[in-house]
């Protein structure tokens, strides 16, 4: 591991201006990410900042019915905190879906939208990757890609972010709060993180020197009629190898809304608006479904170990629009999926 | 307080206070150690148990102010003023009368819940801080929020009727919540 030095801010102006005054320089908060890329010289920090006592670790309520949480509140302070679950309970699923008890009492909400990508090339510091190293090039392509993108890739990368809880902000509408040198402004979460292009070492659209406050879900209400369907290689405590958010306004037995994020299956949560607002009206059928299913995955490419994933992201998709019509959500404790 | 102190040939070295099962410990420590290394190199607490090193098994568990955290993956440095459980002090938190033992303890004993025995610390740890956050009602709500304690002797179905044995009946429940 490298050296590093630390220093523990406790306002927000001050993390700000800790972050700006060394190149260098990162976050820390849960560390559950970071502190094991630490481990395999992924990540160097020339400093650390821990932001763990900067009063970011409330959830509260907004004008419009919604909800802020706090960049620090953790994964498990927000999946089980009564007015997500009432409230966003699409959200409560997704992230109990993800890592595991421990993973999830230690990881915040600001890191959770920052970890970075679980490809194995990514993660071993003696072979070439474009993300870690830019211009070293992507064994993945022709190597082992199980786990990989299939949509939203580029020549120089295929990696997925491997994140469910963005996967449900994604479909929620979700707003990220951010702070940095510049003052303060607001990022959609669909715009948060980026496709490699020819930038993949860039997973978001962060500014050098900003840090997460808050994550903002504006009021929606889909009720039962929601589901995050995680289809992974072990039935707990995986990542996931498709996944999806799904959630569907009725009106007279017909679609009036319906919002779909994919996930394990791009560089970032994956929706299309367009194919979304095609199905406005139509009956809640497998038809339909199937139809939206295709052009959702318009595009997507194989790299011969991932090849599975489009039949599978297919089948999910449709699987994941019975489940929220019926209003009969996945659980995340009884696997089976109905 | 974040208090530095000189630099020495290992580099800068960071002053934290733990309370661990109880007693107060004050260390000087570099900023890259994890808690799990503090424990088990520092303190001499070998309970605690390096299985992957990267978050992976949930052999290193620990309870952070009573919340069940995979110490490999925390920096000590960021757990100043924290208290600390390890299995060496989960039996104090609810001494049993007869040996002195946790009820989570006792039941893995009667269920013969491992074989090697290394991950039986984290899976203890871990059960404790299941049994205090109150979210598993059943015995497959048990396995699920179980997963972040890998056992590769494959104890499972014996780890899962002991958290739940102990959960269902209630003998561990109020001490830890």
């Amino acid at each position: 591991m490298i050296r590093f030095d630390y220093v523990r801010p406790t306002s927000v102006p001050d993390a700000v201006k800790a972050l700006a005054a060394k190149p260098g320089a990162q976050v820390i908060a849960g560390g559950t990410n970071l502190v094991d890329l630490l481990k395999y010289d992924v990540a160097k920090p020339s400093r650390l900042i821990d932001i763990n006592r900067l009063p970011l670790r409330a959830i509260e309520d907004t004008a419009d019915g919604g909800l802020k949480l706090g960049a620090l509140v953790t994964n498990a302070d927000a999946a089980y905190d009564v007015r997500v679950a009432q409230r966003f309970p699409l959200l409560a699923s997704a992230i109990l879906a993800g890592a595991s008890a421990q993973l999830r009492n230690a990881a915040t909400t600001g890191g959770n939208l920052l970890q970075r990508t679980r490809c194995l090339y990514f993660y071993d510091p003696h072979v070439p990757c474009n993300k870690r190293e830019p211009g070293t090039g992507c064994p993945a392509r022709t190597g082992v890609n199980r786990n990989l993108a299939v949509l939203g890739t580029s020549e120089h990368c295929i990696a997925t972010h491997p994140s469910d809880m963005c996967v449900a902000l994604a479909a929620l509408n979700a707003v990220v709060h951010v702070t940095g040198p510049a003052g303060e402004r607001q990022i959609a979460l669909s715009d948060f993180h980026r496709v490699p292009g020819d930038r993949p070492d860039l997973d978001n659209t962060l500014e050098r020197g900003e840090l997460i406050t808050a994550v903002e879900v504006p009021f929606s209400d889909f009720g039962r009629h929601y589901t995050y369907l995680k289809l992974r290689d072990r039935l707990s405590y995986a990542f996931a190898l498709v996944s999806v958010a799904a959630a569907v306004r009725l009106d007279a037995g017909r679609i009036d809304e319906l919002r779909v994020a994919l996930g394990g299956v791009a560089p970032k949560p994956w929706r299309n608006l367009e194919a979304e607002g095609l199905l406005a009206g139509a009956a809640p059928e497998r038809r339909a479904y199937e139809a939206f299913a295709d052009r959702l995955l318009a595009g997507a490419q194989g790299f011969g170990d991932n090849d599975f994933k489009l039949g599978l992201a297919r089948r999910a998709i449709v699987r994941a629009l019975t489940q929220a019509v019926a209003g009969t959500p996945q659980s995340q404790s009884d696997k089976r999926v109905a | 307080m974040l208090q530095r102190t000189d630099a020495s040939q290992r580099g800068e070295l960071y002053r934290v206070k733990l309370a661990i099962n109880g007693a107060p410990h004050d260390v000087e420590v570099a900023p890259w150690v994890t808690l799990l290394d503090l424990l088990r190199e520092g303190l001499g607490l070998t309970g605690t148990k390096k299985g992957c090193d990267h978050g992976q098994c949930g052999a290193c568990t620990v309870l952070l102010d009573g919340m069940r955290v995979n110490a490999c993956l925390l920096l000590a440095v960021t757990c100043d003023d924290r208290a600390i459980t390890t299995i060496e002090g989960v039996a104090s938190l609810e001494p049993t009368a007869g040996g002195g033992l946790h009820p989570l303890q006792d039941a893995f004993m009667d269920h013969d819940a491992f074989q090697c025995g290394y991950c039986t610390p984290g899976q203890i740890c871990s059960a404790v801080g299941l049994i205090a956050e109150g979210h598993a009602h059943s015995r497959d709500e048990v396995r699920e929020l179980m997963s972040g304690n890998l056992c590769r002797c494959g104890a499972y179905s014996n780890i899962a009727d002991a958290v739940w044995q102990v959960l269902r009946d209630g003998t561990a429940g109020e001490g830890g919540r």
